[in-house]
């Protein structure tokens, strides 16, 4: 245990002030102290994607983040996309979750790429989500919702 | 001939459907309707995807404790003891031992051989011999590694199928839970009759199943005194059960209620009963406070069973012209330490072995063998990937004997309309499983890849392509007499408004059955399907629809869910004069508040209703001979891949399904299912391999090296339906859940064996083909990159 610190971040949109132990999981601050359990543990060693944030824009695993590293940050997690955002309607309509536990860090690394890559082709869209683990779902209505969302005309996008 | 499930994507009807019929068949035709057959987006799809689904491990109530399991680490032995370090405060901690069992120490399963917590003798590593819980997790780790549970470990444990055979004796008689004969016809005389005849030897190994929520449950005694345990599971009733036998209390004293699932195949059948007793016991123990036990990864990798390894020793034989005469099969599944679901798993394993071909004379020995595994268990498919990967290997080595294409040697033997299985059962007229086959080669454009693989091969270069097939079927729902037994219950309650709620106790895993499920129901009520939901699953709301396994929700569920549906209507047109015509939503909410406003008391309109098995369908549980399944799912798959030699490394260049199902419920529910079984399968077929440490137990028990595929490794997946006939399902369904795991590695080991010809390597005969493996059969050839 380490002497906690005070913690300032901008948290899906708000700023956020808490005081917590710096070695902690960014997974379990926001899943048990901040109640944001969107966020999912699939393994807890960084080879699933289902805890899944953004960091400042970019996609991390947030069991393996450490709440000090949050210090003045901007996070965002699966609470804090959008409620329009086309990625939720594509999956759905697409079939692009079934169980639907890796479907919070797959939206969140489909929305890391397309705030980066507007248009991916497949083939990116393939390679930029194979950090997260799907067992039901064999990938395909993933990909396929994916370019869907990428075609929604921006602007009801973030 | 079909139609690809992504003409659905946007949710439209999608072009027609060509549907065959036979009209001498007895079969009820495919009939349209706006609801069956419609791409309906999944109930549960806005709140997954915007991650508020609750699991069980995002619930948390006041005051709840957190949960640990204390487990054995040598592969079998003695209990000597198990001591607590006095330098830990234990008075803070909720202990639980095997004395604190208050009604039977047994997880109940078939045998009911299986302790919740190892007493005096266990008999394998991880197995499961104290609880411990308190409100902190960080305390909980640290107090786990303060207790020592002290093992007299037996001398010699028993890992391998054969060794354990032979040992003849130490877990149970002759260390074989079960032992099943399937014979038909005269052996001797197909022998005798046989000019080819090809023999080997097919392993398969231990699949982890990989659900991305880890198992786990919450148990807490509620105001009432009601034993409340929720979770992630499959099958809720088999919970309740463990719980009445373990607890000592009845069921009204007791409730089950299922959590949003991430994911089952199989791995939350049975061992969910097991955690479910434990947070039972401890919250017993903690005075009824809230416990959770959740498993981390590595956990429940090393803990929960995993898919029966197998060994199948085929013999095979056939005239010149290439029609089969005999074929004698030794199949043998690793079913580990106590038998829990080995039985089942090992009768539809027998019952699939000799795959969708026509033989005269049969006979196949099937036994689970007893080791000091952990459990092996239910994993999709239950048996039959394992010997339909035998068996179709087998095909191709007695085509390679022959000298005729594996492709011309299914052609020769496949069932057909008028014959009977090997199982015994006839074959209806409206069965055309040259029409799956034509539409496979034809989407894969198989003759013409094969040729082109040919050419490309000849020029020696170090990659290498093939191509290759696997035919079979699956049955679906419970082999044998099983769904009789079960006698299955589901209801349709409708409410004043009248939107309706179905009752079972199908549990939703990612499968879609709180979809399908309402469509069925919505078809028969003649509702859109927005006027429909699935009551939450709950043992003290709804009834018992058997568990979420074998394929048989669609088919056996939706069928009592159809029937109580149109009871139901049936009730409203005679007590609250609802016109028979009238199929609007509005007509149905007026009937349904006329028939409440004239019965002031009564509490509900809710209709029950029973599986009633469709005629005709008999088994002999002795003989292993009559109709094993009330319907079958039919499907070619064609996989076509590259290798290299240098490296072994397997690449999955394109992968086509084809099915005939039945009726297809939903489109993309049912497309989905058939990509992420084939993703599975994929796995299982060239990625995934159990690694075991000496005492037995899982040693890769971590994503990072138990390696599944991931959206990079998963080639295109092409789907394909026909709906042919009707099956004896709701509206013509069939199950589908599990026919996708039994296809990818029979196809995708033909295409690789394709691939080596001609390198003068070994055909591969295991699942899975690693890289090394490839290397394995291919020594001494590939180093140069020339063929031998
Ligand atoms: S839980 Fe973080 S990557 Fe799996
Ligand atoms: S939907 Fe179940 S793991 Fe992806």
């Amino acid at each position: 245990m380490s002497t906690d610190i005070t913690l300032r971040l901008t948290l899906n949109g708000q700023p956020v002030e808490c005081v917590v132990d710096p070695t902690r999981r960014v997974l379990d601050l926001l899943r048990e102290d901040l109640g944001l359990t969107g966020s999912k543990e699939g393994c807890g060693e960084g080879e699933c994607g289902a805890c899944a944030v953004l960091l400042d824009g970019a996609m991390v695993n947030s069991c393996l983040l450490l709440a000090g590293q949050l210090q003045d940050a901007a996070l965002r997690t699966i609470e804090g996309l959008p409620t329009d955002d086309p990625l939720f309607e594509a999956f759905a309509r697409a079939g692009a979750t079934q169980c639907g536990i890796c479907t919070p860090g797959m939206v969140v690394a489909a929305r890391a790429l397309l705030d980066r890559e507007p248009a991916p082709s497949r083939e990116r869209i393939r390679e930029a989500l194979a950090g997260n683990l799907c067992r039901c779902t064999g990938y395909v209505r993933i990909l396929d919702a994916v370019e869907a969302a990428a075609r929604v005309p921006s602007g009801r996008a973030s | 001939m079909g139609w690809t499930a992504a003409d659905f994507v946007d949710g439209g009807s999608g072009p027609a459907i060509l549907a065959r019929m036979d009209q001498s068949s007895p079969a009820t035709p495919v009939t349209r309707s706006p609801v069956i057959g419609s791409a309906v987006p999944r109930k549960d799809a806005a709140e997954k995807v915007r991650g508020r689904a609750r699991y069980i491990d995002d619930l948390k109530y006041p005051g709840m404790l957190h949960g640990a399991t204390v487990r054995t680490r040598a592969a079998g032995g003695r209990l000597l003891g198990i001591d607590f370090d006095p330098a830990v405060d234990w008075s803070s901690f909720v202990v639980v031992t095997a004395a604190d069992i208050p009604g039977a120490n047994s997880t109940g399963m078939l045998d009911g051989d299986q302790p919740v917590l190892a007493a005096d003798r266990f008999r394998h590593s991880a197995e499961p011999v104290a609880l411990i819980a308190h409100p902190d997790r960080a305390r909980l780790r640290e107090a786990l590694a303060a207790i020592r549970v002290r093992e007299d470990a037996q001398p010699r444990p028993l890992f391998d199928i054969d060794a354990s055979l032979a040992a003849g004796g130490g877990l149970c008689p002759g260390n074989t839970f079960r032992d099943y004969l399937m014979s038909h016809g005269d052996l001797a005389a197909g022998e005798a009759q046989a000019e080819v005849v090809f023999e080997g030897r097919f392993e398969t190994g231990a699949q982890e199943h990989v659900y991305i929520e880890p198992q786990g449950m919450i148990a807490h005694v509620d105001a009432a005194g009601v034993l409340v345990v929720e979770g992630s599971m499959q099958c809720p009733y088999y919970v309740l059960d463990t719980l009445a036998a373990v607890t000592a209390r009845s069921a009204g004293e007791l409730r089950v209620v299922q959590r949003t699932t991430g994911g089952g195949f199989g791995g939350k059948e049975e061992y969910p009963s097991h955690i479910a007793a434990h947070a039972a016991l401890l919250t017993l123990a903690a005075g009824g406070r809230p416990v959770k036990l959740v498993y981390d990864r590595a956990e429940d990798m090393l803990a929960t069973p995993k898919r029966h390894p197998s060994r199948t020793q085929v013999r095979v034989g056939a005239r010149r012209d290439g029609r089969l005469t005999f074929v004698d099969i030794d199949f043998a599944l690793d079913g580990g330490a106590y038998s829990t679901l080995s039985p089942v798993v090992l009768s539809r394993g027998v019952i699939h072995a000799p795959g969708p071909y026509r033989c005269p004379s049969a006979r196949v020995r099937g036994r689970a063998v007893a080791t000091n595994h952990p459990p092996n268990g239910a994993f999709r498919g239950f048996g039959a990937p394992q010997s339909i990967f035998a068996i179709e290997q087998a095909m191709d080595g007695l085509a390679r004997q022959l000298g005729i294409s594996p492709l011309a040697l299914r052609q020769i033997n496949m069932l057909r309309p008028g014959d009977v299985s090997v199982a015994g059962q006839a074959i209806d007229s409206a069965t055309d499983f040259d029409a799956v086959l034509a539409q496979a080669l034809a989407e894969s454009d198989y003759l013409a890849r094969q040729a082109r693989h040919a050419a490309f091969n000849a020029t020696g270069g170090r990659l290498r392509r093939g191509i290759g097939l696997a035919t079979f079927h699956h049955g679906a729902g419970f082999t044998g007499n099983g769904e009789v037994v079960l006698a299955s219950e589901a209801a349709v309650r409708a409410r004043r408004d009248g939107q309706v709620e179905v009752l079972a106790s199908s549990s939703e895993m990612g499968q879609g059955n709180t979809t399908t499920l309402c469509q069925i129901a919505a078809d028969a009520l003649g509702l859109p399907v927005e006027r429909v939901t699935q009551a939450p699953v709950d043992t003290q709301e709804v009834p018992d629809s058997g568990p979420t396994v074998a394929s048989r929700t669609c088919m056996v569920v939706g069928l009592i869910v159809e029937q109580a549906a149109r009871q139901l209507r049936a009730r409203l047109i005679d007590e609250a004069a609802l016109a028979r015509e009238d199929m609007s939503a509005e007509g149905f909410a007026a009937a349904c508040a006329r028939w409440f406003d004239a019965r002031a008391d009564a509490p509900a309109l809710e209709v029950h209703a029973r599986y009633e098995p469709p005629a005709g369908v008999m088994w002999d549980e002795t003989t292993f001979q009559g109709s094993p399944y009330a319907g079958y799912a039919w499907a070619t798959y064609v996989a076509e891949v590259e290798v290299d030699l240098l490296t072994g490394e397997a690449t999955l260049l394109d992968f086509v399904a084809v099915q005939e199902v039945g009726r297809v419920v939903n489109p993309v529910i049912a497309a989905g299912q058939v990509e992420g079984g084939v993703a599975q399968a994929i796995g299982f077929a060239l990625y995934e391999k159990v690694v075991r440490g000496a005492q037995g137990e899982m040693a890769n028990n971590r994503i990072t090296n138990y390696i599944i595929p991931t959206s990079a490794d998963v080639p295109p997946i092409r789907v394909f339906f026909q709906e042919q006939r009707a099956g004896t399902g709701p509206a013509g369904a069939k199950g589908l859940g599990e026919l996708p795991m039994d296809g990818p590695g029979p196809a995708i080991v033909s295409a690789l064996n394709a691939a080596l010809e001609g390198t003068g390597a070994m055909p591969l005969s295991r699942l899975p083909a690693m890289p090394e493996d490839i290397l394995e059969a291919t020594a001494g050839v590939h180093r140069t990159g020339e063929a031998a």
